[in-house]
């Protein structure tokens, strides 16, 4: 073998690389960019002084959240998030529960039929929000239902139940059947392991699910387009009336909470359950 | 044995029953309903369906709704796919970091980062303040309510759905076939396109469905961002359901959002299945 072929074969190969480099690490920088520095903007923005949405921000100034944090002239705001938690809080309850006793009926069950309840189960991540949420404005009417707080929970329950369906399913699954059958075998009775060994396990995985459902219920805005009305809107339908209205800096402010209670609950839901990880697997 | 498999399956009656009230008998309803002629749901017939398919202008929305998908899943695959790739070079501390900066902003409601956005693409918002301090452009460019601003809001909005089930896909990838390849002499860019790649399709795939199916059903990116003059088809089923009340109408726009989203992603996963096959060796 020669050594000029050698050479500049070896020259042609590093100068590849040196692109490969350059192109995947510049695209992978921009993109760390475009995913973090909206939510830091929006958090500068939120101590602004100024009355307009300006970048960069004028002065620095808590003003936006004391107006925020004022329960007489953000009255509104109180209510609508008041009216998000208790409905993600109630949806999350009846979603852990029928979750779990689904999941443990027929999460491990391998037959056709199961599988098939399992996907029906699974689908409304599939459907169009805006289907559903008109599918059950158009149901709740012709049923003679006036809009309330109990069919707004009924909704976010259909729409955010399968999230924790998927990580208790997905727990149960890894789940050693050796160690039900050894709880069995040593007499203790179904309802005995359930309680002791099976739930203690597969509780991770159920805290994991109830999470994500209750986030996506305080963020779910197309069911709770349809389904509310003046007295039961949530606070994402109020922040989007802000949004199209006038461009109040108060959405700024309520946002920088926003952000700040979700970074706060994923830190404490990563140290605890390791929810990253249950999320890429 | 056999007493136990019936209780156990029986668990998932619970949740059987409140998804057949609450959602199955809501959609087949929506169905219903869209056979009906006149806003009042008297007269059955297929007037509204004539109606809905009889203006050119409803093709277009449709068109332009897919266009929009397709448009924001190339995007998140030319920005997500190579941080991907650093993903599965960076240790394991920083890949916990870049797991929580990816998921961060999933758990963060879609109205705070569709904000974030009017904050970014604004008259006075971020990339026009620093173009035009940089004397790159003389005048704000118009940024929201084009489809160029949607798509770019969508990238990020949306990239935590491409990201996720590339990663989970590419670290379970054998290591030792990229440094086989790179042994035997292929450059980098070589590796990438005729070993990695195709090894990944499933998770791009994954990924391709997950944006698609959230992008072009993204009802308040659509509108915040869009403005009234882009218009797509969530926004006709808005107006027709909650402004219009001519629910048959509104049924008919949304049964068609379902049926052509659907109908992509299913072709999509056909074509993922396929390209499963398509592994070198």
């Amino acid at each position: 073998m020669s050594g000029p072929g050698m050479s500049s074969m070896g020259r042609r190969r590093s100068f590849g690389d040196l692109t490969y480099g350059l192109v995947i690490g510049g695209i992978a920088l921009l993109a760390v960019t475009i995913i973090v520095a909206p939510v830091i903007i929006v958090l500068m923005t939120s101590f602004t002084e100024g009355r307009a949405l300006k970048f960069p921000p004028q002065g620095f100034s808590l003003e936006w959240y004391q107006q925020l944090f004022d329960p007489v002239k953000s009255r509104q705001i109180h209510r609508t998030a008041g009216n998000s938690l208790t409905i993600a809080a109630w949806s999350t309850l009846f979603g852990v529960v029928l979750a779990t006793l689904a999941s443990l009926g027929i999460g491990r069950n391998r037959s056709r039929l199961a599988r098939v309840a399992d996907s029906f189960f699974m689908s409304p991540l599939v459907l169009p929000g805006i289907t559903f949420g008109l599918a059950a404005l158009v149901y709740f009417s012709v049923l003679g239902f006036r809009p309330s707080i109990d069919l707004m929970i009924a909704g976010h329950l259909i729409v955010t139940m399968p999230f924790i369906l998927r990580t208790t399913t997905a727990s149960l699954s890894q789940l050693d059947p050796a160690l039900l059958d050894s709880s069995q075998s040593l007499g203790a009775s179904w309802f005995y392991t359930l309680r002791r060994v099976t739930l203690p396990l597969i509780a991770p995985g159920i805290a994991a699910g109830a999470f994500l459902a209750f986030m996506a219920s305080i963020d779910n805005v197309p069911v709770s387009l349809f389904l509310s009305n003046a007295r039961t809107d949530t606070l994402p339908i109020r922040m989007w009336g802000m949004m199209e209205s006038t461009l109040d800096v108060r959405v700024a402010a309520v946002s920088g909470v926003l952000i700040a209670s979700a970074f706060v609950l994923m830190l404490i839901m990563e140290w605890t359950v390791g929810l990253t990880r249950r999320m890429r697997d | 044995m056999r007493f136990r498999q019936l209780r156990e399956w029986q668990l998932a009656l619970p949740l059987a029953l409140a998804f057949t009230a609450l959602f199955l008998a809501p959609l087949l309803l929506l169905v219903g309903v869209s056979f009906y002629n006149d806003d009042k749901i008297s007269q059955p017939g297929f007037a509204s369906w004539l109606k809905f398919y009889g203006d050119p202008f409803n093709y277009k929305v449709i068109g332009d709704t897919l266009l929009l998908g397709v448009k924001t899943v190339c995007t998140t695959v030319l920005i997500g796919y190579p941080l991907a790739l650093v993903y599965l070079d960076l240790s394991a501390r920083l890949q916990k970091v870049l797991l929580f900066i990816i998921v961060m902003p999933l758990l963060l409601s879609v109205v705070v980062r569709t904000f974030a956005w009017i904050v970014v693409l604004g008259h006075e918002g971020v990339v026009n303040s620093v173009l035009m301090s940089l004397g790159v452009i003389s005048e704000p460019l118009k940024l929201l309510q084009t489809e160029l601003g949607l798509v770019i809001s969508l990238t990020q909005i949306e990239m935590p759905l491409m990201l996720l089930p590339l990663i989970s896909v590419m670290s379970r990838l054998d290591p030792n076939l990229r440094d086989a390849s790179a042994a035997l002499g292929a450059s980098r860019w070589r590796t990438l396109f005729t070993v990695t790649l195709p090894l990944s399709m499933p998770g791009l795939v994954a990924g391709c469905l997950l944006v698609f199916a959230s992008s072009t059903t993204a009802f308040i990116s659509q509108t915040v961002i869009g403005g009234v003059r882009l218009i797509y088809l969530p926004l006709v089923i808005w107006q027709q359901s909650l402004v219009v009340y001519h629910w048959p109408l509104a049924a008919v726009a949304s049964l068609s959002l379902v049926v052509s989203v659907l109908s992509v992603v299913a072709a999509l996963s056909w074509v993922g299945r396929r390209s499963g096959g398509y592994i070198h060796g």
